[in-house]
């Protein structure tokens, strides 16, 4: 297994890009070679040293042998069956299905196979093949390994097979792969995924696919395009010369996996290969992870050379290897983690091809082994989870190549760090990364291109983002009564690419082009250079972000605005007032309403607020200061609402103090004995609305609402929830709304500058995709907790409660983004209003919201001029002042397509396209969006291997350094609750999730859709630095450990079952692992280093999402565990998701599908 | 019996009632030739001190058409212990409890001296008063204070038992729950909704299921809408009270902002509409006395009941409108009110409108309201003025036995003899529809019916009642005949109780071909003015004006045709008896008065005059029709004077009552600037002075509505009000002109000679 997994990872590693494919199909070959690897592992061998050293080339090659070995390898298994299998592997691996089973004997076949598998690497070529066949063999640990392997596999195979469907997946495979006869599954698996690589396009969803990718793998790794990718990655890398090197030795690594793991990995291929068939081929994934283990086992013991490639993956596959891994692990993997760890890191994206150069490296080392071992590579065929792309080696790389540097704005299309980078950020005329991220720095100049990449072009803005306190908030800049300046035609305002001629008498508008006169009260000289004289002392001359004051006619009605007003509208209905919901929020106003936000210095916050609560009928509440106590008033006409009172509803918190407490503390004494279980709720909206529209000013509804509003009054909802509509061509109206009054009401609600921030308490189905649309319409939040309780949500509801009053917000915002000629804002995504097809509309906006803005092309652009966009928010602030909010960002732009794809950025990217995805279920089928998604990323993919990696084998993965994420990452979006709903998620999860997701940044949506795992025994307690985070799958759990997983919603914290019991004492203060209680929310506050430490980050975490998370300890072999799992996500989802392995052999199989 | 003058005295003070006619002509054909019907004035509540109400229920006529009560007019026959009533003639057993009745030991209700009488019902819970106050906000803070003050001391009036409610509206409708603690309660209307009948159906369904036992009901719910509370206890009362007191002292000013060139938009309408089904519906006090205090600053300017749009440029109707056909809402409005009215009324309860403002406020589409229910309408400048004040506190005046002067719900029932029957009424009252035997087919006033609901009642409430003899000509009645009339009013009392007063009269027939003197010297000129003028009244209420004036003109020269002695063709040679020598003058003011004359009165003002017209006993009302006007002078003790612009000299100090006003002008200012009366030897000036002001303070502190005071003087700006008044018979034509009055009114001795021209004429 672990061997396997060596192999896909190296080759991912070695060849990053083409590695992938190269890696399966290397696999394969791997396998099937792995009875020839010996002497293609001698080639290897040779191969590898060159890699080390200067000979990437052959290292790819090597690498290419690999696939072709890998498929031999498996071939070996059923030697007999193999060859033919080979040929026609492909398609026969189903006949043989059998055979697979047989890993040990696979593997043996592989070998004979493997000559054959060179074969059907065809791209590879068979030199490559053989090459590759060497690495495995090269990774002598493999011919160990995989010598036991065998023997090995089975076991793991066992474990594999444990899951059943697996099992019977593994068999298809196998019988796919060839073998039939071959009793190693593993083998045959390999088999098929040799044939798959011939055959893959034709037919066998696992086996073909296994096999197309495998082929691909090998051919990419085998053929040198592993350099090529390297040279690609290079680029990316900008380690070019290790990256080569890596490269190389990643292809021979993978190379040497696949041998390995060929037989396993096939398997996993196969299934990652078509993620339709996942589901399905779940079992076919099976198999996989069977070699994986296989692999694992034999990766490790391979690894050990390649590790050093591998390294950070090395125990991967986790699942596959399980068992088997373990034993093969032991020894190799910690060798393989830092190898491939390292190459990965070299390799840049592909680091998969990882494997390979660790093996590389290591492969040279081992090529000895190699040599000697050639035989061993049979085991490995797998696809090594270390072997490809690490997101976890991409994020700890980025930190520690670019967090240490402030990054300075300055340059036009430069790619920030990533969002999981600590980095300051000096605005010398461009917006920070903090308020706008782009999907790339570099925008194709003509739309021929644009189209041709796939490339989605889009910002993703965040205009009130918060900054952290080292880097100094926009200036403002206040021109007085004439406004600000702004060109003639286009009317963007003054920003820092505003050309002045005539001697700054006049200005050049760098969007339009138009020339606009300066008024005489802002001209200024022009120095030597051309900037103006007084260029660093305006903001809006010399930053990329600032603030105007907005002069009256900005405002509505030319009147300048009262200042915003909150109001809190609290259901009392029987359920609420029941669960203490009342009560607790009333408690927690009384203290809450001390900390309403303020406007910079100011004494206290000038913002108003309102009480309603509600049930069937409407209660207001008077609490002028001069009252003695509060007065209520009760409106039943909910068909019609209106607001009972204007003096007195809305009132300054300081002067009301005392009436305000008592209203707090009657409210829930009166609703105490309620017997009223109905409620309304668009009545109730419209009275906070109405309320805004009297009082003259924008504001805030907070709304706690508890049941589906089911009353006699306009909104009705009915209960419509119908999970039988998964899957079918309606289920797309789970996610709209049931009427169209909520849009009509949020229209109402927009214009009047009233955002909806709606808590909801559910004990049942309450229709948030119908409840959810004013609040995001408006620019509001939902909080959702289901089955709410006193004791164990308080503090989550509480902590959202007290952020989201407290957080900074702008109201009644219109956003509008201009862009040079040439491209143009098209569609707009996020939480917000549009009654036009340019201005976002927003009742509020606060400081985590996003806004995702996609860009077209009208016309051509030019590498000289660049891009330019500008996004102007004009908002009134919390104290009431009109403001305009000005980001502007300089991007480049290029002819070349490897420029575009050099300069994107994934996780925004990423983002796109789950906002994308997720607005595109409101009306498509749900497969047809995931399909639609797959497809934009192969074309995406395809497009950088057609016409920007170098020529390589058709078989190759190669995938763009700054993309090489892009499959993992896609893999997630697609198993998200809202694309691939498990039987555990509700309706109303996939809705809330659903428009969640639609306003996050891009650091949100990194983390909710790869989550962060961190080992908590690898804590250290006497430093402020993280652990490492571990990548996503259950595989490198151990079972003595403890791990904190967040995703922006939750916290786990996994106990493994053997994990020490000082640790646990320290931790939750029991004596052993079975008095910790699964249904603590809170870890105990225990006086110990290593508690204090562990809370102090969770606490830190906390702290860095705009939501409180829910706490959840997870004890391994627990009931809860099944929900931990859907979180490791580079495994297989109980719902069918593919694991990453899988996905990445389908998305390789499509990209060949596209490239042929 | 000594004169008739004597007997109809003595009969209104002890039966409230007065009668054109003391004495009835026989046949219906001699009745019409009257001219003025046989009709009464009937106050209903007539204080009686003297009348102790008797502790048991009536004995009623067991024939089921009939049910009249055991009367002094009955024969009885001791012996069989049975007794005949004398409108049916139907023979009935006394009851059990009467069999120790005998000619020695009468009960009461045989008694002659108790041709009234008033049982009170022992059967029945005691039932509370509820008095909801309607409040208008939209009005100055000055005002809202002053009637918040007002609202106050009328708490502190209520008896502990009573239930009081609390509404207030400006462009909402607010509706108080009492007696929360801690935070008080309101439920709030949209201003502008006019619920329909159904939706109030809904509602009305809802609260009438609830548990049957108001009591239970009232305490069960703990914020249940409730939104009477009973003064109760004295814990709770003081709580309430404190919580009422509380409540109306943080009553706000309508707070909605009013825009340049608009009223704040009021809703009127709504609000009373609210009030009443709430009080009905929340209650559940179905039939129980309640009265529904309206407070109103303005017009209503949105919702079911406006009078007038917001916008200030466009006025409010005046009659120039109406008659225009100008008026855009006062149809729609009235009709509103008019159903408002008629709910209130089918359920007994009051509806009083009292409004301050300086415009008008749409009492002409609301006065429907306090008509049809017996309510009080009261209409002044501000509730910041004494006028208001005082007739407020007056709606609170108890008797000596410490009640509430005004009886609730009550029912008014007349049974007659065979002779006669009832044509209809006219008064605070609406149909019962109750056809009987005694209803008459020719309607006059509220007619079709022997019976009548006044929700509202106190001791002045007086009707109208016309009747009609039915007798034919050929059928002639026994000699020493009598009439007899029955009028059985129950109603609730303000102590809670049930009671029902009975009064029984008779009157002698007369043939009037033989005996037209008889007929002649029982005319009875002032309540036959009245009842003629209420007849006109309720004609120009629901018909055009002029032909009203015409109609009068008309039956006074018919009545001067038939009474009168003349010569024909000989205006020279007209007389009239003493009877009759004041009625034409009566009549003559009466078409002088605000209550026929609208020019110069808005509509407003025709509506609240009209409606004070309509109810008050015959001395206020002729008071209205012909104000009564006090000469004071050194030559000797105060003397009424003619109202007459020669009465107006410059030695002379006048006290005008007409009722609404009550003014004292004091002839040529110099007299006082000069001081005398501050120097103690013109100490007999200075009581000269005093002198009308101590009588017009008498007045102003028994009547109701409080009139407006006015203290002029020659060329006094005010003094319009007396020279409106006065007949005028000098103008400034005359030498001695004092007065500038207005010449289209005709001189009252034009009039007079122009009638007994047309009297005497052979061709009329």
């Amino acid at each position: 297994m672990s061997v396997n997994q060596q192999a896909h990872a190296g080759l991912p590693y070695g060849q990053p890009q083409p590695g992938y494919q190269g890696y399966q199909q290397s696999g394969y070959g791997g396998q099937q070679m792995s009875g020839v690897h010996h002497s293609q592992y001698g080639a290897y061998n040779g191969p590898l040293p060159g890699y080390q050293q200067p000979a990437p080339p052959q290292g790819y090659f090597s690498s290419l042998g690999f696939p072709s070995k890998g498929s031999p390898v498996s071939l070996n298994s059923d030697t007999p069956t193999l060859a033919p299998n080979f040929i026609g592997t492909l398609r026969a691996p189903p006949t043989s299905g059998a055979p697979p089973p047989t890993s040990g004997a696979s593997v043996p076949a592989g070998h004979p196979v493997y000559s054959q598998f060179g074969q059907g690497d065809v791209q590879n070529g068979v030199a490559t093949s053989a090459v590759q066949m060497q690495r495995p063999s090269a990774s002598q640990p493999f011919i160990p390994g995989t010598a036991p392997a065998p023997i090995s596999q089975p076991a793991t195979f066992r474990q594999y097979g444990p899951s059943p469907t697996s099992a019977q997946q593994l068999t298809n495979h196998m019988a796919g792969m060839q073998i039939g006869s071959s009793t190693s599954a593993p083998l045959p698996a390999g088999l098929g995924y040799g044939p798959p690589t011939s055959v893959p396009p034709a037919s066998g969803n696992f086996t073909v696919t296994g096999s197309g990718l495998y082929t691909s793998y090998s051919s990419s790794q085998g053929p040198p395009p592993v350099t090529m990718t390297h040279g690609l990655p290079p680029t990316s890398l900008s380690q070019g010369l290790s990256l080569a090197q890596p490269a190389f030795s990643g292809p021979p690594l993978s190379a040497q996996h696949r041998p390995q793991a060929p037989g396993f990995l096939p398997p996993p291929c196969s299934t990652g290969i078509e993620p339709s068939s996942y589901p399905s081929a779940t079992g076919a994934p099976r198999p996989s992870t069977m070699q994986g283990s296989q692999l694992s086992g034999q990766a490790l013991t391979g690894l050990p050379t390649s590790q050093p490639n591998h390294v950070s993956s090395p125990p991967p596959h986790p699942s596959m290897s399980g068992p088997a891994m373990t034993g093969l692990q032991g020894p190799p993997p910690p060798t393989h983690p830092s190898q491939s760890g390292y190459q990965m890191q070299q390799n840049g994206s592909f680091g998969q091809v990882r494997g390979p150069q660790p093996n590389y490296g290591s492969a040279y080392p081992g090529t000895p082994n190699y040599g000697s071992q050639p035989a061993p590579p049979p085991p490995p065929k797998r696809l090594d989870p270390d072997s490809i792309p690490s997101p976890i080696q991409v994020i700890e790389d980025d930190r520690n190549n670019r967090g240490s540097e402030p990054f300075i704005t300055g340059v036009r299309g430069q790619v920030p760090p990533l969002v999981t980078t600590n980095f300051l950020v000096k605005d010398q005329g461009n917006a920070s990364p903090r308020y706008i991220r782009c999907t790339s720095y570099n925008i194709p100049c003509t739309s021929d291109m644009a189209k041709q990449s796939q490339v989605p072009l889009a910002a993703v803005i965040k205009p009130l983002a918060t900054l952290p306190t080292d880097e100094a908030p926009p200036y403002l800049v206040d021109h007085g009564e004439p406004g600000p300046i702004r060109c003639n035609r286009c009317k963007a305002y003054m920003c820092p690419f505003m050309q002045f001629i005539e001697g700054g008498r006049r200005f050049q508008c760098c969007f339009c082009s138009c020339v606009t006169e300066v008024p005489p009260h802002y001209f200024q000289h022009l120095d030597h250079t051309g900037k103006r004289v007084d260029f660093y002392d305006r903001p809006e001359l010399s930053l990329g972000s600032y603030e105007f004051l907005a002069t009256v006619s900005y405002c509505k009605n030319n009147k300048f605005p009262n200042p915003p007003a909150f109001i809190f509208m609290i259901d009392v209905s029987y359920n609420a007032v029941k669960s203490g919901l009342v009560r607790l929020i009333c408690e927690e106003l009384k203290s809450l309403l001390d900390y309403l936000p303020r406007e910079g210095n100011m004494e206290e916050s000038a913002i108003r607020v309102g009480f309603v609560t509600y049930n069937k009928v409407l209660h207001f509440y008077n609490v002028k200061s001069s009252l003695a106590q509060p007065q209520m008033m009760v409106v039943s006409d909910v068909a019609d609402m209106f607001v009972p009172l204007l003096d007195g509803f809305l009132v300054n918190v300081n002067e009301s103090r005392t009436v305000i407490v008592s209203l707090l503390d009657q409210i829930p004494e009166m609703f105490a004995d309620t017997r009223e279980t109905e409620t309304v709720f668009a009545p109730v909206i419209q009275a906070g609305m109405e309320a805004l529209k009297a009082a003259e000013c924008a504001g805030k509804l907070f709304i706690f609402h508890t049941s589906l509003p089911i009353a006699e009054a306009p909104g009705k909802l009915k209960n419509r929830d119908d999970r039988k509509l998964i899957n079918t061509d309606k289920e797309k109206t789970l996610f709209q709304p049931q009427t169209s009054f909520y849009s009509n009401l949020a229209k109402d609600c927009v214009a009047q500058g009233c955002c909806v921030d709606l808590f909801l308490f559910p004990n049942q189905y309450l229709d948030v995709a119908t409840l959810g649309v004013v609040p995001y319409q408006t620019g509001g939040t939902i909080y959702k907790y289901a089955y709410f309780q006193l004791e164990t949500d308080q503090e989550r509801f509480l902590n959202d409660l007290r952020k989201d009053v407290q957080k900074e917000v702008g109201f009644d915002a219109v956003m509008r983004v201009r862009t040079s000629t040439g491209i143009r804002a098209t569609d707009f995504f996020g939480a917000f209003y549009m009654s036009n097809t340019t201005d976002v509309e927003l009742a509020g906006l606060d400081c985590d919201k996003t806004i995702t803005v996609e860009f077209r092309h009208d016309d051509k652009l030019s590498e000289d001029s660049g891009a330019l966009l500008q996004c102007a928010l004009l908002y009134t602030n919390c104290a009431g002042q009109r403001r305009l909010r000005i980001h502007n960002l300089s991007l480049n732009c290029c002819t070349q397509l490897a420029d575009l794809y050099r300069n994107c950025e994934t996780d925004t990217l990423i983002n796109f396209l789950a906002k994308f995805a997720y607005r595109g279920v409101l009306n498509n089928p749900v497969k047809t969006v995931r399909d639609t998604l797959i497809n934009q990323c192969a074309q995406i993919l395809a497009c950088y291997r057609k016409n920007c990696a170098s020529p390589s084998s058709a078989g190759q993965l190669i995938l763009p350094e700054c993309m090489k994420l892009l499959p993992v990452y896609l893999n997630c979006v697609l198993k998200s609750d809202v694309l691939q709903p498990g039987a555990e998620v509700t309706t109303d999860d996939r809705a809330y999730i659903r428009q969640l997701v639609s306003s996050m940044d891009v650091a949100e949506t990194n983390v909710f859709f790869y989550p962060r795992l961190l080992p908590l025994t690898k804590v250290d307690v006497d430093s402020d630095t993280l652990p490492a985070a571990i990548r996503n799958s259950e595989e490198r759990l151990s079972k003595g450990d403890m791990y904190l997983l967040e995703n922006g919603l939750n916290i786990f914290v996994w106990v493994g079952v053997n994990v020490q019991q000082g640790l646990i004492q320290n931790l939750f203060g029991v004596s052993s692992f079975n008095y910790i209680s699964s249904t603590l929310n809170t870890l105990p506050v225990l006086e110990n280093p290593f508690s204090k430490r562990v809370r102090s980050i969770i606490d830190m975490f906390q702290a860095q999402r705009s939501r409180y998370m829910k706490l959840i300890i997870v004890k391994q072999e627990d009931k809860l565990e099944m929900l931990f799992k859907h979180f490791l996500v580079e495994d297989k989802s109980m719902s069918g998701g593919a694991s990453y392995v899988d996905f990445l052999c389908h998305m390789h199989k499509e990209i060949r599908q596209l490239l042929s | 019996m000594a004169t008739f003058l004597e007997f109809i005295q003595q009969n209104e003070d002890r039966d409230g009632v007065r009668f054109s006619w003391n004495v009835w002509p026989s046949s219906r054909l001699e009745a019409t030739r009257m001219v003025v019907p046989v009709a009464s004035l009937f106050t209903p509540l007539k204080e009686r001190p003297d009348l102790p109400p008797i502790q048991y229920e009536p004995v009623l006529c067991s024939r089921t058409t009939c049910r009249a009560v055991l009367n002094p007019l009955c024969q009885v026959d001791y012996r069989a212990k049975l007794w005949a009533c004398n409108f049916c003639y139907q023979r009935n057993q006394f009851p059990p409890t009467y069999a120790g009745i005998s000619e020695m030991n009468q009960p009461a209700e045989l008694l002659p001296q108790f041709s009234s009488i008033e049982y009170v019902v022992q059967r029945g819970p005691q039932m509370p008063l509820i008095f909801l106050y309607v409040v208008d906000t939209c009005m100055e803070d000055e005002d809202l204070q002053a009637l918040k003050e007002s609202m106050q001391m009328s708490l502190s009036l209520l008896p502990p038992t009573a239930l009081v409610g609390l509404i207030t509206f400006g462009r909402m409708v607010q509706v108080h729950e009492l007696g929360c603690e801690g935070i008080s309660k309101s439920y709030v209307f949209r201003g502008t909704k006019d619920l329909s009948a159904k939706q109030l159906q809904v509602i009305d369904k809802k609260t009438i299921k609830k548990p049957s036992n108001p009591e239970n009901d009232w305490k069960g719910e703990r914020y249940a809408s409730r939104p009477c509370q009973p003064i109760e206890q004295e814990t709770v009362c003081r709580k309430i009270d404190m919580n009422l007191t509380d409540l109306l002292g943080e009553l706000q000013r309508d707070p909605w902002p009013v825009p340049q060139g608009k009223r704040p938009l009021r809703s009127s309408g709504v609000a009373s509409f609210y009030s009443y089904f709430l009080c009905v519906l929340q209650c559940t006090f179905p039939n129980t006395g309640a009265h529904i205090l309206m407070f109103i600053g303005g017009p209503g300017t949105q919702g079911p009941g406006m009078v007038v749009g917001d916008e200030l440029k466009l006025p409010i109707r005046s009659w120039h409108d109406i008659e225009k056909d100008n008026a855009n809402y006062v149809k729609k409005a009235t009709k509103h009110f008019e159903a408002l009215a008629n709910r209130a009324a089918t359920t007994g309860h009051v509806i009083d409108i009292y409004a301050c403002a300086l415009d008008q406020t749409g009492l002409l589409e609301m006065k429907c309201c306090p008509n049809y229910t017996g309510g009080y309408m009261v209409m002044g400048d501000s509730f910041n003025t004494s006028l208001f004040k005082q007739t407020f506190q007056r709606v609170f005046t108890k008797d000596m036995q410490g009640q509430f002067k005004m009886g609730f719900g009550g029912t008014l029932e007349i049974k007659t003899s065979r002779e006669i029957k009832i044509s209809g009424a006219i008064g605070p009252c609406v149909s019962l529809n109750s056809k009987g035997p005694c209803v008459s087919e020719n309607e006059i006033g509220t007619g079709g019916t022997c019976q009548w609901k006044i929700c509202g009642l106190n001791p002045n409430t007086t009707l109208a009642l016309y009747f009609e003899v039915v007798n034919q000509h050929n059928a002639p009645i026994p000699q020493g005949g009598r009439g007899a009339i029955q009028f059985v009013t129950q109603y609730q009392h303000s102590s809670g109780q049930r009671r029902i007063r009975v009064t029984t009269v008779a009157r002698n027939w007369a043939d009037a071909q033989t005996q037209i003197q008889n007929i002649a010297a029982s005319f009875d000129q002032e309540a036959a003015a009245i009842l003629m003028a209420r007849l006109a009244v309720y004609r120009a209420e629901t018909e055009e004006g002029p032909d009203v004036l015409r109609w009068l003109d008309r039956q006074l020269i018919r009545l001067c045709q038939k009474f009168g002695e003349y010569h024909k063709d000989d205006p020279g040679s007209f007389r009239f008896s003493e009877t009759f020598s004041l009625y034409p003058q009566f009549m003559f003011h009466l078409r002088r008065s605000p209550f026929l004359q609208v020019f110069n009165n808005s509509p407003d003002e025709s509506s609240y005059y009209r409606h004070h017209f309509m109810r008050q006993d015959l001395t206020q009302s002729l008071i209205m029709i012909q104000p009564i006007l006090y000469a004071y002078s050194f030559s000797g003790p105060p003397e009424p004077v003619l109202l007459d612009s020669s009465s107006i000299l410059p030695d002379r100090i006048l006290l005008m009552d007409t009722f609404f006003q009550i003014l004292i002008y004091h002839g040529e200012p110099q007299w006082r600037k000069s001081g005398y009366q501050d120097m103690p030897e013109y100490e007999n000036f200075r009581h000269l002075l005093q002198a009308p002001i101590d009588d017009a303070q008498e007045i102003l502190h028994s009547r109701f509505p409080m009139p407006r005071y006015i203290d002029t003087e020659h060329g006094g700006s005010q003094a319009r009000f007396l020279l409106s008044k006065v007949n005028p018979s000098q103008t400034h034509n005359n030498m001695y002109a004092w007065g500038q009055v207005s010449i289209q009114n005709i001189v009252l001795q034009v009039f007079m000679d122009h009638l007994k021209k047309l009297a005497v004429s052979s061709a009329a």
